[in-house]
């Protein structure tokens, strides 16, 4: 150390508060749609308020009155979000924070604490959002902050100047985003348990099915997942992507068996005929263990199983986007020996439920002989009686299945899938509702498939001796359309469509087509980069197995070559002149050419003198550009000189 | 401690710059995290656990981004020092005690402008200043004159924190510089005129008796010793004239050292110095005798800068 620097406290200068404040609005204000009222309000005031003290140069308010403004809040916060340490109540922390800390901000340090607790809060609005359009947010953000600390070390300058600057200083700094993005060795979070709310709030199907819940779900337009097939795509009528078998039966719910898995050793038996289909999906997350896998996946992703009920099912839920590689056979016989203890579950009714169902049931076993029989027969029966397919069914009493099948007949998958599940078990054919996805569309813009929540369906299987579980849809018997050709086509006229379904304009569809791709883009390549996508992407460069250790060496080589380059380019800048100074030179250089040179080191009014000594002649135009040229480099030069200066040339030429 | 000295003496090139302009090239351009920009690490180290913990995508590329922010702000800081030239320019001499103000010229060649650059001496106030691209600025760095004789301040101090504040870059241009400094003035009386103090010597009777000479009239000069007669002779082509005489005890002071009551040199010389500002206010021919140095009696801010000069550098050995 040379010395040791005593920095003194540098105030804070009055014209650099408003870039301070336009900071803590601009980071703070997009919290405001998932945080309480009360607490976007009394931000909301906090900063008028200090933007009135700011307007009316007031000085700022006692220490005591902050002190208790913040106890008050950060107790309001506790009690709002039941705990201090969640995910969302330490953003409400720091978003109160960022209100409260302009009001004591006196000294340059201080300031600099609030535009670091601006960068920090750029950071949490990713927890609710990757979107593009929050990454263009949060870069047009950046620039906000940037811009503040040019104001607050730079002093007073035009607006548009430091903005300027701050996008540029930006603009260099984005290569080493994108090699660090690419280079730094990805590392598979958490690294520890994430507070309880981590994952609030996400969608998609559940492991249990009571009357209306599907509906919910089909009434969204959100993506559930994308599918990338490797080669050919399976007919439409094949698209059955399996989530969870719901097993269990109380006359309202069904309901997945949440440990069967555990309890039952035995791994499922499939034996899958011809070629099947590979295909990697993109889940989004749904916070389940299950995975979403074409019926029936022969090849599982790594870290997967295949439960007893036949759903693949991750070691962990799955609470980030992520990609799973699978092949399916649509030809298969899964389980030809199923155990007994499963066997005797999908034969379980509620006792004294739906009579009606259970004398229809007995009649058909009385009748026919094989399951397979029986099973044609309900399905007969949904299509010869009068069944409509509608997303809003009428409400059903206690004995629901009774009063579907013989009273309302409207309904939709999860009417049909259970209605028919209580039938064959009544008349003794095991039986399971099967929830998952059906169908999908094909986005042209990037070949994706695109399965949305609306897809959400539930169908049935039933267990034949010899055959195993053999997937029947009863929706398919009333509303063969459904599955041909999904849910628009299969609802009558007049029934509203989810809003989301709504779309029979092409350049509509078309614009959605692209949006959706550039969404699954990015996806797939910028939020989907994780430590295994990194290893993919870096073996496809050329990297050979890359692990953490050339990872950061190639990451510390291409830093340095990005830093040499914008240093390079920064420091160019200096060579080249200002256009006074062009122009000069290119007087000179005339001069030259008429045989009188001028001398590095010589002034351009010493010159002159010099050139009216040895050519008088030349004189006088020499010296009105040389007084021009130096007006206009060391003096206050105004922009009608620079003309002057250029025609003072153009004369020179006609001497 | 001398090996830590030597690095210092390589490192920060404690050596003067005879080259004028002195111009800052990369070799002498120092840089360091600011507190700042430390703070600024350790949010973005928290930043990355958060993304990495959140498994944020977008995190990561904003942390990556800020990084980057972080390296090009260390450029441009460097960059708003870098190929900077600097001239110093004139110093007014100063009284002991007062401030000196070093004149500096900068001369901004980039294309980009440079700001809060900040100028000092040392651990003494600094001074800020923005340069437009490619002007020219001057600014006067304050440094206190403590004692008398020639103020060297040492090498000075070029720094700045622009853009971000996140790096702190410095460079030490040590270009030769030089500030005269009077002694401090002590007002006392000023001592009897020559004439009467002195036997041994004869200056002349009433003053004005031993004409020696004529010399052009200067603005302080009474209207009494103008040679009217000379300028009777031709008054078209002569100025106005001023005769000459030694010695004039009524009119002339000789301050001598010697006889200055004061214990110590430095009031001896603060005393003289008092004296010689004092006589120049009331427009009193006066001479300074100093050991080894006499400056015969005579008046006018010329003859008082030099009696200030003597008695500034007295003592010292180059002059």
């Amino acid at each position: 150390m040379a010395k040791k620097i005593t920095k003194p406290i540098v105030p804070l200068e009055h014209g650099a508060i408003p870039w301070l404040l336009a900071m803590a609005v601009a980071t703070a204000a997009p919290h405001a749609s998932h945080q309480p009222l009360w607490l976007s309000l009394l931000v909301g005031s906090v900063l008028l308020w200090r933007i009135w003290l700011w307007h009316t140069n007031a000085p700022l308010p006692a220490r005591w009155l902050l002190i208790m403004l913040v106890v008050a809040s950060v107790a309001g916060i506790g009690w709002e979000f039941r705990t201090l340490f969640g995910r969302d109540s330490g953003v409400a922390l720091l978003v109160l924070f960022m209100a409260l800390k302009p009001m004591e901000m006196r000294t340059r340090r201080d300031s600099m604490v609030v535009v670091m607790l601006g960068f920090f809060l750029l950071l949490t609005h990713y927890f609710y959002s990757q979107s593009i359009p929050t990454g263009l947010w949060l870069f047009a953000a950046a620039i906000l902050l940037t811009a503040t600390l040019i104001r607050v070390h730079g002093g007073a300058q035009p607006v548009s100047s430091i903005l300027r600057y701050a996008a540029l200083l930006l603009v260099q700094a984005i290569p080493f985003m994108l090699i660090a993005f690419l280079l730094f060795p990805r590392v598979q979070g958490p690294l520890w348990g994430l507070p309880q709310d981590a994952h609030s709030g996400l969608t998609g199907l559940s492991d249990r099915m009571s009357p209306g819940s599907l509906n919910n779900l089909i009434q969204s337009g959100a993506i559930a997942f994308r599918v990338q097939f490797a080669d050919d795509l399976p007919k439409k009528s094949q698209l059955y992507w399996r989530g969870p078998a719901l097993v269990d039966y109380d006359g309202v719910t069904w309901r997945a068996r949440p440990n069967y898995m555990q309890t039952q050793g035995k791994v499922p038996a499939i034996e899958a005929e011809g070629k099947g289909f590979s295909y990697v999906t993109t889940l989004e997350p749904h916070n389940q263990r299950w995975l979403l896998a074409l019926d029936l996946p022969t090849r599982l992703p790594a870290e997967s199983t295949l439960a007893a009920t036949l759903e693949t099912r991750a070691r962990e839920p799955v609470q980030i986007r992520a990609r799973y590689t699978f092949t399916s056979s649509p030809n298969f016989v899964a389980n030809r020996q199923e155990t007994p203890a499963m066997l005797q579950q999908a034969l379980k009714l509620p006792p004294q439920l739906n009579p009606r169902s259970h004398q229809l049931a007995a009649e058909w076993e009385a009748e026919f002989k094989s399951p397979e029989m029986i099973s044609n027969a309900a399905l007969l029966f949904f299509r010869q009686e009068k069944f409509f397919y509608t997303l809003q069914p009428p409400l059903l009493g206690q004995n629901a299945v009774d009063d579907f099948l013989f009273t309302t007949r409207r309904g939709f998958c999860e009417h049909y899938a259970s209605a028919y599940v209580v039938l064959m078990r009544a008349a003794g054919v095991p039986a399971r509702v099967v929830t998952g996805y059906q169908g999908g569309e094909i986005n042209p813009v990037d070949g994706y498939l695109t399965v949305r929540q609306s897809d959400a369906h539930a169908w049935a299987e039933i267990w034949l001796a010899g055959k195993g579980w053999i997937r029947v849809d009863p929706t398919a018997a009333v509303a063969p359309s459904r599955i041909e050709q999904g849910i628009e086509a299969a609802l009558p006229a007049g029934d509203p469509l989810p809003a989301l379904l709504r779309i029979d304009t092409d350049w509509l569809r078309d614009l959605r087509n692209r949006w959706e791709a550039t969404n699954n883009a990015w996806n797939q390549w910028v939020l989907g980069y994780n430590p295994q996508r990194q290893r993919e992407v870096l073996s496809r460069l050329g990297l050979n197995e890359p692990d953490w250790r050339n990872m950061t060496a190639a990451l510390a080589a291409f830093c340095t070559i990005a830093l040499l380059l914008v240093t390079l380019w920064t420091l160019y800048q200096r060579k080249s002149a200002t256009p006074a100074q062009r122009a000069w030179q290119g007087f000179c250089k005339r001069l030259k050419r008429l045989g009188i040179t001028r001398a590095d080191w010589e002034g351009p009014l010493d010159f002159a003198a010099r050139v009216a000594r040895e050519r008088p002649q030349l004189g006088a135009l020499t010296l009105e550009a040389a007084s021009l040229f130096a007006d206009l480099h060391y003096g206050t030069g105004k922009p009608e000189q620079l003309q002057q200066l250029k025609d003072c040339t153009r004369r020179l030429s006609r001497v | 401690m001398p090996i830590v000295q030597q690095f210092q003496q390589w490192l920060f090139r404690f050596g003067r710059d005879e080259q004028l302009p002195v111009i800052l090239n990369q070799r002498r351009i120092f840089i360091v995290p600011t507190r700042t920009g430390f703070l600024f690490g350790v949010v973005l180290g928290l930043m990355l656990i958060g993304a990495i913990n959140y498994n944020l995508s977008l995190g990561h590329a904003l942390v990556f981004l800020l990084a980057g922010l972080g390296l090009v702000a260390m450029v441009h800081t460097f960059r708003n020092l870098v190929a900077l030239r600097l001239t110093p320019g004139r110093v007014e001499p100063v009284y002991a005690g007062d401030v000196a103000r070093f004149q500096m010229h900068l001369e901004n060649t980039h294309r980009q402008d440079r700001r809060s650059l900040d100028l000092a001496f040392g651990q003494s106030e600094s001074v800020s200043l923005d340069i437009p691209a490619g002007k020219q600025a001057s600014i006067a760095i304050p440094f206190p004159a403590l004692k008398r004789g020639q103020l060297d301040p040492g090498r000075i101090t070029l720094s700045t924190h622009y853009p971000l504040g996140l790096f702190h870059a410095w460079s030490y241009p040590h270009p030769r510089l030089s500030c005269l400094v009077y002694p401090k003035p002590i007002e006392t009386p000023l001592p009897p005129p020559v004439s009467v103090s002195h036997t041994g010597q004869r200056h002349g009777d009433n003053g004005q008796e031993d004409f020696t000479g004529l010399r052009l009239r200067q603005p302080n000069d009474s209207p009494r010793h103008i040679a009217w007669k000379a300028v009777a002779r031709d008054i078209d082509h002569r100025p106005l004239l001023i005769k000459q005489f030694a010695g004039g005890a009524a009119e002339e002071l000789w301050f001598d050292f010697s006889s200055v009551p004061a214990a110590d040199t430095e009031t001896q010389l603060s005393i003289l110095t008092g004296w010689v500002l004092a006589a120049e206010r009331m427009q009193i021919r006066y001479g300074l005798r100093l050991p080894g140095r006499e400056i015969a009696p005579n008046q006018g801010s010329t003859h008082r800068d030099t009696c200030l000069e003597t008695l500034g550098l007295y003592g010292e050995k180059d002059h």
